[in-house]
């Protein structure tokens, strides 16, 4: 499944990053330690935080993640937004918890 | 073949451009046809070692070397050295300040991560005079 189709189905809306959005996703990880992530999470995660920092976006860019979900409506930095859209790494954002985010996405996996 | 030999300097101030040294090497070694898994184990342990440079040691110089079996990472800082190098590669030991951990950084995950992700990994440092993380990552091309 894409993350495009993802993002339909939950109604997630998409910040930046729109030609990184027809890449499959293959798992989820959940936090916002940026190096806990760099040693945890698996290439193909969709990133669920509420980090939406520069950083954050070239944690996920070098990591191969399928895409980052600010949760809880976090807030997206100006130029993490700028870097993300230069990336092609897609940035959604939804008012649920990371946890009901995980939910539904661990029954599609 | 002759290697391929990439400078990079980072600036100490600086977390939005950290990042921008390891982005570069990754996209050079994705246009040589590097397997995916030694691009990623690079670019994050060098990232990893960025940004350790931008937090604790003021910037640094990077080297890298692109042979076609292995990927040699050199990051040298003139920043205060380590006290206790034992301590510093547990995980979970951090020496960053709060506002460092407002970004997300400080779970003293780094140099743990840098391990994981490389074949061999050497570090020389001495108080006062700086760091030196040498890192090997083994590669098929
Ligand atoms: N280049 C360096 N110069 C001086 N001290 C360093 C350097 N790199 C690491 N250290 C010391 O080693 C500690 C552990 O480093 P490590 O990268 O594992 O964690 P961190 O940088 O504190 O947090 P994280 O990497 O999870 O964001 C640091 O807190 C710091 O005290
Ligand atoms: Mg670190």
């Amino acid at each position: 499944m894409t993350v495009a189709q993802l993002a339909e189905q939950f109604n997630l809306k998409l910040l930046a990053g729109e030609q990184g959005t027809n890449c499959e996703f293959t798992g989820c990880y959940v936090g916002d330690l940026l190096s806990w992530v760099m040693g945890r999470a698996k290439s193909g995660d969709i990133w669920l935080t509420v980090m939406g920092n520069i950083n954050a976006i070239a944690v996920a860019s070098l990591a191969d993640i399928a895409c980052i979900v600010l949760t809880e409506n976090a807030a997206l930095d100006d130029d993490a937004k700028a870097k993300a859209d230069t990336l092609g790494i897609p940035i959604y954002i939804t008012e649920e918890s990371s946890f009901h985010t995980a939910m539904k996405i661990g029954q599609l996996l | 073949m002759n290697a391929i030999h990439l400078f990079y300097e980072v600036s100490g101030d600086d977390f939005a451009r950290a990042g921008e040294a390891s982005g570069d090497v990754k996209q050079k070694l994705k246009s040589l046809g590097y397997d995916k898994t030694a691009i990623r184990n690079a670019a994050i342990a060098m990232y990893e070692g960025e940004i350790n440079m931008v937090i604790h040691a003021g910037g640094g110089v990077i080297d890298v070397d692109i042979y076609p079996e292995k990927i040699e990472i050199k990051m040298e800082d003139k920043g205060p050295g380590i006290p206790d190098l034992d301590m510093a590669m547990q995980e979970g030991f951090s020496t960053a300040p709060p506002q460092i951990h407002d970004l997300g950084f400080g779970a003293g995950m780094g140099l743990p991560n840098i391990k994981k992700y490389t074949d061999k990994m050497h570090i020389d440092t001495e108080l006062g005079v700086g760091t030196t993380v040498y890192m090997t990552v083994n590669a098929n091309k």
